[in-house]
């Protein structure tokens, strides 16, 4: 490997860039390779990148996939999210949590993670979500969840959820389908939030909602 | 991505000067204990990050690694309890790996 193919590599890592270095074991000759993009293993290549996995395209010839690390943003420094996210962390993603609210989103709750007192809108702004992001929506307020919501469905992120009885969860698909989101888009919600477990309290919702995500991203 | 990977420490290296090898896992079979993908950054002095199969045969792949600095020859490696080796450095989980060891560089 080159030094410039190893910096361009860890650019495109950084930026959330699904990418293969592709090998010639024999000759040592190597090229990094975009998801989609043109490549004369293109169809053994897209495979690879369906499935996340790194290995031989031909007899002589390995793909090295890089795919982005799974991320979890939960929209909420609420009372679930404190259970939520240590157990997230162990489980390998990649957390922030979001909520305008100063009194909630403290560095005291929230130590060890990343914890922003902003609006959704304004960091997914700076930040955009992403398909390998996970989305959970706990403020049962639709001025900071909504806006996430829609965000989160346009991104294709490969979770949402969001907290709220069936009661509420019916408002809020009105509200989101007065704002132009396909029937489609609102089934992909999961909501009420979390496995079917019978999760009582913060600690039991937040494996529920924990498993729905490793559930969405490994089936 | 977490900034003490191994691909960012071989940036790294590479930018203080250093003459670097990486060795990747290209093929396992059986209960390999790292996964197809793995890397391993060595320097020309036999200073390594990262990990190919947990600490069985690291050692053999950096000696490996310091040649192919010297040399700039890619090789590849192949380890498993059917070796002859396998009493010297051989995987005790009874999987078999292959490691492809290129040079870092231009």
């Amino acid at each position: 490997m080159t030094p410039d193919i190893l910096a361009e590599l860890n650019r495109r890592r950084a930026a959330r860039e699904a990418v293969a270095v592709v090998s010639d074991l024999e000759s040592g000759a190597q090229s990094l390779v975009g998801q989609g993009e043109d490549h004369t293993h293109s169809e053994a290549l897209a495979a690879r990148f369906r499935s996340g996995q790194s290995g031989m395209l031909d007899q002589t010839t390995f793909a090295r996939l890089h795919m982005p690390s799974a991320r979890l943003v939960i929209i909420g420094a609420v009372h679930i999210s404190q259970a939520l996210y240590p157990m997230a962390q162990s489980c390998g993603l990649d957390v922030t949590i979001i909520d305008p609210r100063s009194a909630f989103a403290t560095p005291e709750r929230f130590a060890g993670v990343e914890c922003l007192a902003e609006w959704p809108t304004e960091v997914l702004a700076e930040r955009p979500l992403d398909r390998w992001t996970a989305l959970a929506a706990l403020t049962h307020d639709p001025k900071i969840d909504d806006d996430a919501l829609v965000a989160a469905l346009e991104a294709q992120c490969f979770y949402v959820g969001a907290l709220g009885s069936r009661k509420t969860n019916a408002k809020r698909a009105a509200r989101l389908k007065e704002r132009g989101v396909s029937e489609a888009s609102l089934e992909r919600i999961c909501a009420p939030i979390g496995l079917d477990i019978g999760a009582a309290g913060p600690a039991e919702i937040a494996v529920a909602v924990l498993a729905q995500i490793i559930e969405a991203q490994r089936t | 991505m977490a900034g003490d990977d191994t691909l960012m420490i071989a940036e790294r290296w590479v930018d203080e000067g250093r003459r670097l090898a990486l060795a990747t896992v290209v093929q396992t079979w059986g209960s390999a204990p790292r996964p197809t993908g793995s890397h391993l950054v060595i320097d020309e002095k036999g200073n390594f990050e990262g990990s190919v199969s947990g600490g069985c045969v690291e050692g053999a792949v950096v000696a490996e690694a310091v040649e192919v600095i010297e040399t700039g020859k890619p090789q590849m490696l192949e380890f498993g309890v059917a070796d002859e080796t396998a009493w010297e450095v051989g995987l005790s989980c009874g999987g078999q790996i292959r490691v492809f060891v290129e040079p870092l560089a231009k």
